[in-house]
C-alpha cells in the first residue's frame, strides 16, 4: 500500500480539466480559429457599431444626392439608394442579426432541452406526448412556421426572436433527448441513485453536463441558422422594417438595383455568407474536439 | 441461521421479475437469507443467476418497468424497505446501505472531479455545506490510500485501481451499516484485486460496517466472507457458514463449482466443468431448476421443486438428495 501510495505522488497525471483539454484542441484546429476570430471580429464591430457610425446621422439619414455610389474612400462599401453608408449599416444591422441568432437559440436550447431532458429521462406516455408534438412542428417547414408567428404577433425584433426560435425548438429537443437515451442507461446513473439523489439532482448534476457536446455544436450551427432565417424573414418584408437597417432586407432592397449597382445586395449578402461560413466552422471544429473517439 | 447480536438485515421469499417483450424473465425467485452485523455474506453464482438483481431490489433500485419486485420482504433493522415511500428510500440509499458497482471505470461521472463526487453523497446526506463536505472527501480519499490533493483530479485521469478505490471511498463516505459491493474486483487485474479486498476488509473491520459481497470467485469468498449463498437461476441452492460450505458442499451444483477450480495439491490435466448452460430465465425448467444439469438427478427432480433442507444450524441445501439423508 506504502509504495502505492508515493508513486501515485510522483506519477501523477497533468492537472487539466476536460473542458480546457477541449478548449487546447479547438485552437489546434486551424479552421476553427479561423471562424472564430472572424466571428470575432463581427462582435467587435456590432459591439462598437455606434463608435465608427452614427445611428441617426449615418445610418438612417437619406442622402439622395450621393445614391448607388460605388466603393469609395468616404464610403468603404458605397452607398444604397437613399445613399446611406453600406458599411455603417452592415455594422449597424450585424447587430440585429447576431443579437436575433444567439437570443433565438438560447430560447430555443432552454425550451427544447427541458422538453427534450423531461422526454428523455421519464420516457413512456411522457416522451409519447412531447415528441409527437415536436414531430408536429417538424412537419412544417421552419420558415413557413416563423412567417406564421411574426405573422400573427406583429414584426418586431422581439416577436422575430420568438418566430425564429420556436421553429427552432424541435432540433434541439430531438438532440438532448437522444443524449439523455443514451447516457440514463450508464453505471455512473445507477451510482447517483444508489447515492440516494433525487431525479433532479440527476438531471441536472449527471445527466446535462454529459449531454453538453453535441448541444454546444449544434447551438453554434444553430446561430447561422437563425441568422439566415432572420435574413430570410427580412427579404421577404416580414423581419425588421425600414429604416432599421438589416443584413436580409438590405440585400432584397439591393436586388433591384443588381444591374446597375451591384455592390448594394453583394456585401450585406457576403457578410450574411462569412458569418454563416464562420459559425460552421467553429461549429465543425468544436465537434471534433468534443469527439472523444478524436482524441489523442 | 441465528445471529449472536442482532440482524441487520433479513430477506424472506423475494421474488424480482422482469416483464420483457419475449416474456417474463423470473430473475429472483423466492431468496430468502439474513445477514448479523458485523458480518459479510458471500452472493456466488454464475452470470445471470440473480446475484445483482438481488442486490439491486435491496436498494428498490431495479429499474421499473420492466422490472418489478413482485413478492417477498426485506427487513433491514427490523424495518420493511419494501413498504417504505420513496423519499425515505432515498435517504437510506448512500448514508445507510450502499453499493459499490462492478465497472469502476463506468460508475464515476466523467465530467465531475473525484472529490465532488464523494462530496455530493455526503452533502445529500449530512448537514454539512460545501466546503465541509469537500473536506470530508478529501479524508476519505487518504482513507483509501490517494493523496487528498487529487480531489480536483477527473476520472479519466486515474487508474482502473485508483478509480474503484474511489468508488469505495464514495460508498463509505457516510457510515453505512449495510455495503453491497457487486463484483468490486472483477474489472481489475489481479494484484489490484489483491490490494482492493485488503483494503476493503480492514475498512469494513475499522467502520464495523456489514457486507454482502457479490462474485463468482470462490477464492474471494474464502479470503473475505462469514457465510456464503450459492445462487442458481435466482434460487439459493445451498446456504450456510463458510466452513459448512467449503468443507461439506452438498447440493451438486456447489460441487460442480468446486471441482471447476484449480487446486494446488492435486496435478489434474483438465478441470471438470459443469457440462451445460445456466437455463432460459424465460423459460425454467419444471422441478428442480439445475436438474437438466446435475449428474445425479433422479425422477422427482424434473417435476418437484425440492424444498430448503436444514442440514444443520448453519447449513441449508436445496436438494431431494439431502432430504433422504436428513430423513434417514
Amino acid at each position: 500500500m506504502q509504495g502505492i501510495t508515493s508513486e501515485l505522488h510522483t506519477g501523477r497525471a497533468k492537472k487539466r480539466s476536460l473542458w480546457l483539454d477541449i478548449g487546447i484542441r479547438v485552437i489546434k484546429n486551424k479552421a476553427a480559429m479561423v471562424g472564430f476570430v472572424i466571428l470575432a471580429v463581427l462582435i467587435l464591430l456590432a459591439l462598437f457599431a455606434d463608435v465608427i457610425a452614427d445611428y441617426d446621422t449615418v445610418v438612417i439619414q437619406q442622402d439622395l444626392a450621393n445614391m448607388n455610389q460605388g466603393p469609395s474612400l468616404e464610403h468603404i462599401l458605397g452607398t444604397d439608394e437613399f445613399g446611406r453608408d453600406i458599411f455603417a449599416r452592415i455594422i449597424h444591422g450585424g447587430r440585429i442579426s447576431l443579437a436575433v441568432g444567439l437570443v433565438s437559440v438560447c430560447f430555443s436550447l432552454v425550451v427544447g432541452g427541458i422538453l427534450g431532458a423531461l422526454a428523455g429521462y421519464y420516457g413512456g406516455r411522457f416522451d409519447n406526448i412531447i415528441m409527437r408534438c415536436m414531430d408536429i412542428f417538424l412537419a412544417i417547414p421552419s420558415i413557413l412556421l416563423a412567417m406564421a408567428i411574426v405573422t400573427a404577433l406583429g414584426s418586431s425584433l422581439l416577436n422575430l426572436m420568438i418566430a425564429v426560435g420556436i421553429s427552432n425548438i424541435p432540433s434541439y429537443a430531438r438532440i438532448v433527448r437522444a443524449s439523455v437515451l443514451t447516457i440514463k442507461d450508464q453505471e455512473f446513473i445507477e451510482a447517483a441513485r444508489a447515492i440516494g439523489g433525487n431525479d433532479f439532482r440527476i438531471i441536472m448534476r449527471h445527466i446535462l453536463p454529459n449531454t453538453l457536446a453535441p448541444v454546444i455544436v449544434q447551438a453554434t450551427l444553430g446561430v447561422a441558422g437563425a441568422i439566415l432565417s432572420t435574413a430570410s424573414l427580412s427579404f421577404i418584408g416580414l423581419g425588421i422594417q425600414p429604416p432599421a437597417p438589416e443584413w436580409g432586407a438590405m440585400l432584397s432592397n439591393g436586388r433591384t438595383y443588381l444591374r446597375s449597382a451591384w455592390h448594394v445586395a453583394t456585401f450585406p449578402g457576403i457578410f450574411i455568407m462569412v458569418t454563416i461560413l464562420s459559425l460552421n466552422l467553429l461549429g465543425d471544429g468544436l465537434r471534433d474536439a468534443l469527439d472523444p473517439k478524436l482524441k489523442q | 441461521m441465528e445471529c449472536k447480536h442482532d440482524n441487520l438485515l433479513q430477506i424472506e421469499d423475494l421474488s424480482i421479475q422482469y416483464k420483457t417483450g419475449e416474456g417474463i424473465v423470473r430473475a429472483v425467485n423466492g431468496v430468502s437469507f439474513s445477514l448479523c452485523k458485523g458480518q459479510t455474506m458471500g452472493l456466488v453464482g454464475e452470470t445471470g443467476a440473480g446475484k445483482t438483481t438481488t442486490a439491486l431490489g435491496i436498494l428498490r433500485l431495479i429499474p421499473d418497468p420492466p422490472g418489478k419486485i413482485v413478492g417477498g420482504k426485506i427487513y433491514f433493522n427490523g424495518e420493511n424497505l419494501l413498504q417504505k415511500p420513496d423519499g425515505m428510500m432515498r435517504l437510506i440509499r448512500g448514508s445507510q446501505i450502499s453499493m459499490i458497482f462492478q465497472d469502476p471505470m463506468t460508475s464515476l461521472n466523467p465530467v465531475m472531479t473525484v472529490g465532488e463526487q464523494i462530496a455530493e453523497v455526503i452533502e445529500i446526506h449530512e448537514a454539512l455545506g460545501k466546503k465541509e463536505s469537500l473536506e470530508k472527501a478529501k479524508k476519505m480519499l487518504e482513507m483509501v490510500g490517494i493523496p487528498g490533493s487529487r480531489h480536483s483530479d477527473y476520472p479519466h485521469q486515474f487508474s482502473g485501481g485508483m478509480k474503484q478505490r474511489v468508488v469505495i471511498a464514495m460508498a463509505l463516505a457516510c457510515d453505512p451499516q449495510l455495503l453491497i459491493a457487486d463484483e468490486p474486483t472483477t474489472a481489475l487485474d489481479v494484484t489490484i484485486q489483491a490490494q482492493v479486498l485488503d483494503m476493503m476488509n480492514q475498512l469494513k473491520k475499522e467502520l464495523n460496517t456489514s457486507m454482502i459481497l457479490i462474485t463468482h470467485d470462490l477464492g474471494v469468498v474464502a479470503e473475505v466472507c462469514d457465510t456464503v449463498a450459492i445462487m442458481y437461476a435466482g434460487e439459493i441452492v445451498e446456504y450456510g457458514s463458510i466452513q459448512e460450505i467449503f468443507e461439506n458442499p452438498k447440493h451438486p451444483y456447489t460441487i460442480g463449482l468446486f471441482q471447476s477450480l484449480p487446486s494446488l495439491d492435486v496435478d489434474t490435466d483438465r478441470l471438470k466443468p459443469i457440462s451445460g448452460m445456466m437455463p432460459d430465465p424465460t423459460n425454467l425448467p419444471t422441478g428442480c431448476a439445475f436438474h437438466p444439469r446435475c449428474s445425479q438427478r433422479c425422477e422427482k427432480c424434473t417435476s418437484m421443486a425440492p424444498p430448503m433442507v436444514n442440514l444443520s444450524e448453519d447449513h441449508q441445501v436445496r436438494c431431494f438428495l439431502c432430504e433422504d439423508v436428513s430423513e434417514q
